[in-house]
Parts: C-alpha cells; structure tokens; sequence
C-alpha cells in the first residue's frame, strides 16, 4: 500500500516549516524510525524519523521549500498490511514531534466540489473567530480530520492580526485545508526594481527573521506601545558584580546585568502584577499570571531568539546566572527545544553588551511590558549628600527604557514599576532584601 | 385616571412577546440593558405558547396516547374506547398555557423586563406610539421587531371565533370533534392538527394543492407518515384545489377540483392551514425605512439588522423557517448586537420536527436542498426494521438516515422519521454543529435497546459494516 507522509502539526501554532534537508532518496528502503528530513519551524530544527518501514517512492519538497502542515512531503510504499493504516509508531522516545500519517486522501474532483463547504468547527469556536474577525477558511485546522480548533483560531487571530478576504473569484477550487499565504500580515508591495540604480542581491525570508518579522508586525500593529525611559546608577552594583563573578564562574555560570536585571523585575512584577498579564479580548478579560517566567533576547548568528527561564521569583542569582549562560549558549549553537522558548511572561532585552543607549523595544506578544537595558556608561552625575551639597561626580549610569501594554496597564504604574527596577539596581541591598 | 402624553425612554424595545420576542427581551435584560416587551396579549409567549406549539403538543399528546392504546390491542392488550371529555381537556390545555405563562412573567418581572400590554407603531425610527397602554409613546435607541405571523385566510372568507371554517387558533380550541372534517394544507400544521381531530374521532380529509405531503421534506421520510395516515384519514386528495367554500348553519359547503375531476362535499368543519403570512403590516414600517420584501418578511442581515441600523427583526416576521427555536436563537442574537457583541446567526442544523405519528425530524441538509444546489452527498438509510427497540413498540416503519460529505465523511445532514424522533433528531444537530465524521458516529456507544441505535447503525454503513444489516457488496 501507499502512504503518504505529510507535515505533522508540529503544536504551538506551527502552520509551516523550511526543509532543511532530506536524508532519503527516491527507491532507497527505510526503516521506521529512520531519519528523513530534517525541518525548522519558527525557531526549532527537528529531526523528523520515518513513520513506517517500506520503500521511499517519491519525495515531493526538497532543502528550502516551505512545507504547510498536512502538505505530502513523501509516499512511501510499504509491504504487508494492505487493508488498514498502519498504526501509529511509538516516536515518544525519539523525537518530540510524533509523526502523523494518512492514507492519500482521494482527489477531489474538481468541477463538482465548485461550492464552498463550511469550515468544519465548533459552533463555539466559529463565534470566537468572529468576535476575532478572524475567516475560517484562512485558518490552518489542527483538529481531527481537518476541524478548526478555538486554539487554531487564536493562534491565526494572534499571529495574523486581521483576516485576509477570501477573493469572489479564486472560489472555483478550494484545496482544503492550508490556504493560508506566508507571512499572510505583511502585504506583499510592489517595488521599485533596484537594480537599475546598481548591484543588488537576494537573500530568502525565511524562518527565523520571517518569524520575526511575522511577530514584530503582529505585535506593533495592535498593541499600542508607550515607552519610559529612566538612568539607573549601577555604580554599587558593578562594585558588587566585579567581587562576585568569578565565584560565580567557577560554579559555571555568568554574573551579567542581565541577571540582576531578571531579579529586579521579578520583584516589580510581584507588586505590580498587571505587567505580568495578558489582554483576553475574547473573553473580555485581563489574564494575571501567577508565575514569573521571563524572556530574554539573545541575539546569534541565526536570529533573535527568546529563551525563557521559569520561577525567576524561586531561584537564587547563582541558579540563575548558570541557566542563563546555559540558555544563551545553546541559542547560539540552535539547540534549544521549542519548549524553552515558551511560556514567557515578560521579556528582557539587554543591548547593553554591544554599545546602545536608549532605544524602544516591541512587545513580546502576548505579554505586556518588554524592559531594555542599554549600555552602563561612565558619566558626570550629580550627587547630593547628606548635608544638601550637590557635587558632579563621575558614575556608572545605565539607560533603561520600559516599553508596555497602554491597554492593560497606564503611565503611572510604569514609572512606578520602573521605580522598583530602579531601586533594586541602583542598591544591592536592596536587590537582596526585595528578592526573597 | 388622565395619565396625559406620558413617554418613557428604553434601551431597547421588543415588539411582540413570542419566543423571539422574549428571547431577545430576556437576553437583552442579562446583557444589562433597559428593556420595554409590548405586546397585544397580558403574558409572554405570542402564538407559540397561547395557540400554537404547547397546546397542539398538549392534545398531540393525548391522541397518541389514543392510537398507541389501540395498537396495543394487537399486542394483546385490550382498552376499552376512550371516554373524551372535552372541557376537562380544554381545561387542562389551559392550565399548561397558564403554566407557562406565568413563569414568563416571573422571568420578565425578575430581570427587569417591563412588560407593557398595548399595540406598538412606528413613528420614526426612535419613537414607537402606544395604543391599549397608559403610556403613549416609547422612545428607544434600538427597536426588535418579533411580530410573528398569522394564519393565512381561505380567499373570500372572514372567519370569526364562531365559524365553522377555522384556523389553527380555532381548531386549538377543541369547541366540538365534528363527524366529518376538512383539512385545506398537508403542510405540518394540517397533519398535525388532522391527527389529533382523528384520534378523537373525526372523519378527516384532507386536500393538498401539490402532488405530495409534506412538500419542503425528503419525501422517503414522509413515506412511512403517509401510510399510516392514509389509514387515520378517509381520504387525501392531492394535486387539489378548493374552488370554493360556503358556510352553512351545520357546516360548509365545499366544492374541490382534483385531478380526476370536481367534487362537491359537505363537511362539518374544515381547517385552513395553507401557511401563515408575517405581520409587517400596521407596524408604522413606513415612518422607518425598514424594508419589506415581496412576501411581507422585513429584510435583515445575519445579525438581524433591518435596513434601519438601529431596528432589528427576529422570528416569523422576518422569514426563514418560522419555528420558534430559530425564532429565539435570532432574538437572542438582535439582542447580543444591540449590547455590543459580535453574534450572527451562523446556525448549519436548523432542527425541525412534525409532531404526527409517526414523527418526523430533521437537521441540516436535506436530500432535496443538496439536489437543489447540486451539492454531493453521499446517503445512507438505516431501516427501523432492523431496530430490536423499534419491534418492541410494533414501530417498524421507520427510517433513519445521513447525508455526508463524500470525501470526508463529514456529516452535513439526518432525516428521521419513526417513533420519538424528535428526541433523536438531538443527536445529529450537535453532530453537525462539531463537525462530527459519521465515523465519529458510528463509534460513539448508542445505548442498547434504544431508537438511538438506529443513528449509530446508520453512520456504521458509511464505515461499511453495520451490525444490524448485512453490507453493500463492493463494486
């Protein structure tokens, strides 16, 4: 019999994935559990192994093509079992990402399936995907046997912002189930053709940056942003981290402004739990977390990724300073499961390694604020001691900007937030006595 | 008592006090608006609850009682002949209307529904003038109008309570059981009313402008319905014309023309259910610019917005199917808008079901609808005759069957027809609403022995191998 292998729905709102490449050729025999392709999604590569033992009788993508989930990625012909599926194998233990498999579906036949068939789906979830003006024929089904899933719904409506129109005159044929365009919330523009002014040069979108692109767009687009900004004198601080970082290096880890920035946020969120949310505009309701996961940009060589660390509230600066280093180590080197980069309920971005002041950064939908830090710099700063002397004093000072959610949280609550970041790094003391 | 020119002001204003009506009012009031329910009639429940719906299912009730007491006789159970005593069957008609009714009222007063008894007309479109209510005029920001419909009159005749010429409204008040009664309509209303004449001991005929009964259902559902009827009823004429109907002192006068030639009879009593028309008349619609189609339905969108933005119809006046189940979900819905929300009526299983012996129920596509629209289905029908249930209560005659998609299987509609369906019918509207395949049918448990069963059997011969009958052979 023939089976067909197609994308598998990789979870998390995974809609499509890049070849990478294809281990198998055409005719070879493989076994189940073999490597076939390899493909990335957002931000993860998998290993994806064969679903059954037989013979590759066609493969159908090849390295750089994106492939949609439940697009045929190979037939295989196997032997035996002619009159049922094959069961599902046990890929628990080898790969994160069990593979589907379905019998080929019959081809519809064109001229009469010419009416569009409603979406299968819930009556609950079409009303979401219309309180979200999200069109279901736009949206990738997850569900069993092609149902769209309020889940689906909310991943299209979170990552697509707005609905594309279906066209009145591409309804002739509607290959059900994947029509929706990459990067369907960034309008293709019609452009000038450079290369009458000089010497151009074509790189693909894909993968990383178009998921970053994807995300940024989305996320500008309907979150109405406000930016703070505020200097932080880290001179007592960097005093601190300088005594403190080869202890913590010995222990494998690094002592960065980062670390203590993870601790000082973890702090004002517990008091200003607003900025720990996020907005449910289907239910008309602001969702607090109760737990402090937070992100933090780590830019390699690939792309922006966000690594998230868990329970930042429950982990001392030790802990956290080895699984940090540990994080943006294996970012670099792509190692990171899709699920450490979940799960965030706020995110930091630290510029400052690189140089940078102030600057004004994009939430990371869904959470609501995104702190930044810039570069500490040595500046005159006025000090004014106990007796009301003011005097210019050379100090370490460091540009943090704020960025937040104006629907869900309001100025004043940030300069307040930002007061507590401010505090607890200015003095480690008080990072110390506000951490527990 | 001079009250003057008294006006109120409301949020919103319900016209008519029917399912849709009160369905908008109640969900309106839950949505924390400030809603005024007129209506003509001093309680909730328009022409469903007061002569429509619950009293034809009251004295349905009792004739099947009727007809199963008589097939118990083959089952060797033996009864006697009914003793019908027509008051204390009004009376009891009543105590389920009253009931009803009274719980509507409770269910108005506790949410803050003012119910207002009176007539409305439109001034302009934020202005309604009162008449039979202390208060005279009713401004509102939005207006619901669920006027309902009304029974459609034999041309050239003007039926009074007193005639012997009714509607379904007189027939529901159950003044006599003629010896001999005509039945103008084989629509639901005509059958259903003809079965409860009959039981009680009527004489029916029945005449029928087109070649079939039931003329909107899939006619192997109406199959089995027909047989038994055409052994209740002592004759059916179809593809027959009234030409005529005279009101005597002890009857009418009725002259037909069928296919076969004109007749001349002399009835008892004949009940016109040829179909009910909206009331969008009367209404002041002019002052508004809400628009009314053709046939009388006020025009509206999938939110029930009229033409008017701020004037919403629901329910029997503004067409569709004319049950009082999409009646309230469409008011609910007007209601919903009006509080912000972004509801539409997006409904893919409108149930229906005939209340006759046998019954019949259906949801989503018909046969018909699929052939109308040239949409492929496949159609598989399981026969009652298989249903161990089914022999148990000698009802044989039955038919359940599925449209699905053919390439997926998916379920897009059930008709069945036979004992209890309109219970069954539940199955496959929920079915259709999820999304179901037949497979998902088939392999959901239906309990043993029960009519069920018959639903899961039948998905069982998409999946090529039901239990109770022998698979099709392959091509």
């Amino acid at each position: 019999m023939t089976t067909s292998f197609r994308l598998p729905d990789l979870g998390e709102g995974v809609h499509e994935a890049e070849i990478l490449a294809v281990a198998v050729s055409a005719g070879q025999e493989v076994k189940e559990g073999d490597l076939i392709l390899e493909v990335e999604t957002d931000k993860a590569a998998v290993e994806i192994p064969s679903p059954v033992t037989g013979k590759v009788t066609e493969i159908h993508v090849q390295p750089g093509d994106i492939a949609k989930v439940g697009d045929v990625l190979i037939t295989f012909t196997t032997t035996g079992k002619t009159d049922q599926p094959t069961p599902e194998p046990d890929t628990a233990e080898k790969t994160s990402v069990p593979p589907k498999e379905e019998p080929v579906q019959p081809a519809a036949a064109g001229s009469e399936t010419a009416h569009k068939r409603p979406v299968p789906a819930s009556p609950s979830t079409r009303r979401l995907a219309r309180e979200l003006g999200v069109d279901l024929h736009m949206v990738t089904p997850t569900g069993s046997s092609g149902v769209v899933t309020a889940e689906d719904v909310r991943q299209f409506a979170a990552g697509g912002g707005t609905s594309i129109p279906e066209q009145p005159d591409q309804t002739a044929e509607i290959p059900p189930p994947h029509q929706e365009k990459p990067s369907s919330y960034l309008p293709a523009e019609t452009l000038p053709d450079f290369s009458m002014f000089g010497v151009i040069e074509r790189q693909p979108f894909r993968s990383i940056r178009r998921a970053t692109a994807n995300r940024m767009t989305a996320s500008w687009s309907q979150i109405p942003h406000v930016n703070c900004q505020d200097m932080v004198d880290i001179s007592k601080l960097e005093e601190f981290r300088q005594r403190h970082k080869d202890e913590i290096r010995s222990a494998g880890g690094r002592l960065t402004m980062t670390v203590f920035a993870l601790k000082a946020v973890a702090t004002a969120l517990k008091a200003f739990p607003h900025f720990n949310a996020s907005l449910d505009l289907a239910n008309q309701e602001i969702i607090i977390k109760k737990y402090f996961n937070i992100g933090i940009a780590v830019d390699t060589e690939h792309g922006l990724m966000v690594p998230v660390i868990r329970d930042v509230d429950r982990k001392s600066i030790k802990e956290l300073s080895v699984q940090l280093h540990d994080l943006i180590s294996r970012a670099r080197d792509r190692k990171l499961s899709r699920e450490e980069m979940i799960g965030g309920s706020f995110t930091i971005t630290n510029a400052g390694a690189i140089g940078g002041s102030h600057f004004s950064a994009i939430i990371n939908h869904p959470e609501i604020a995104i702190l930044g830090l810039g570069q500490g710099r040595m500046q005159p700063a006025v000090v004014t001691d106990a007796e009301g002397n003011h005097q210019i004093v050379p100090r370490l000072l460091m540009p943090i900007v704020l960025c937040f959610d104006h629907r869900v949280a309001d100025g004043a609550d940030a300069i307040r937030f930002m007061q507590v970041i401010i505090n607890a790094l200015q003095d480690p003391d008080e990072l110390l006595i506000t951490m527990i | 008592m001079v009250m003057g020119d008294m006006v109120m002001t409301v949020d919103l204003v319900v016209i008519g006090s029917g399912p849709g009506g009160y369905g908008a009012a109640f969900r309106a009031a839950d949505l924390g608006l400030d809603v005024a329910l007129i209506d003509p009639r001093p309680r909730p429940g328009g022409v469903c609850l007061h002569e429509g719906c619950i009293p034809s299912k009251t004295f349905l009730f009792l004739a099947e009682l009727i007809l199963d007491s008589r097939r118990a006789g083959k089952m060797g159970l033996r009864f006697s002949e009914p003793e019908i005593d027509l008051i204390a069957m009004q009376n009891w008609k009543n105590e389920v209307i009253d009931n009803m009714a009274d719980g509507l009222v409770s269910l108005s007063s506790r949410r803050g529904v003012q119910l207002i008894k009176g007539t409305a007309q439109f001034e302009n479109s934020t202005t309604v003038r009162l008449e039979g209510s202390e208060i005279s005029r009713l401004k509102f920001k939005h207006a619901i109008i669920a006027t309902g419909s009304v029974p459609l009159v034999f041309p050239g005749t003007h039926p009074t309570s007193d005639s012997r010429i009714m509607s379904s409204t007189g027939a529901l008040n159950l003044k006599d059981i003629p010896e001999k009664m005509l039945i103008i309509g084989g629509g639901y209303v005509g059958l259903e009313l003809g079965t409860v004449y009959a039981a009680l001991g009527s004489k029916i005929w029945l005449a029928e402008v087109q070649d079939r009964l039931l003329p909107g259902v899939d006619q192997d559902l109406v199959q089995p319905l027909k047989r038994q009827l055409t052994e209740l009823f002592e004759d059916i004429y179809l593809q027959t014309r009234i030409t005529s109907l005279t009101e005597r002192d002890d009857g009418v006068d009725v002259d037909l023309e069928t296919p076969d030639g004109k007749q001349s009879h002399h009835f008892k009593r004949v009940l016109v259910a040829m179909g009910r028309k909206p009331v969008s008349y009367g209404l002041g619609l002019e002052n508004t610019g809400v628009k009314v189609n053709d046939k009388g339905f006020i025009e509206v969108d999938d939110q029930q917005r009229t033409t008017v933005p701020n004037i919403f119809a629901v329910g029997d006046v503004a067409g569709g199917m004319m049950l009082a189940h999409t009646a309230t979900r469409e008011g609910r819905i007007a209601a919903e808008v009006i509080a912000g929300k972004t509801s539409a009526f997006d409904v893919r299983a409108i149930p229906a079901v005939v209340y006759t012996d046998p019954q019949i129920a259906w949801c989503g596509l018909t046969e018909r609808e699929a052939k109308a629209k040239n949409i492929e289905v496949v159609v598989e029908k399981f026969p009652w005759k298989y249903s161990g249930r089914a022999n148990t209560m000698g009802a044989t005659d039955g038919l359940t069957k599925i449209l699905a998609d053919p390439v997926d299987g998916r379920i897009l509609g059930i008709g069945i027809t036979g004992r209890e369906t309109e219970g069954l019918i539940a199955e496959g509207v929920l079915a259709i609403e999820m999304g179901a395949l037949a497979e998902d049918m088939a392999l959901s448990l239906h309990p043993h022995p029960t009519l069920s069963e018959t639903e899961g059997e039948a998905a069982e011969i998409f999946m090529g191998s039901p239990t109770h009958m022998l698979p099709k052979k392959k091509n």
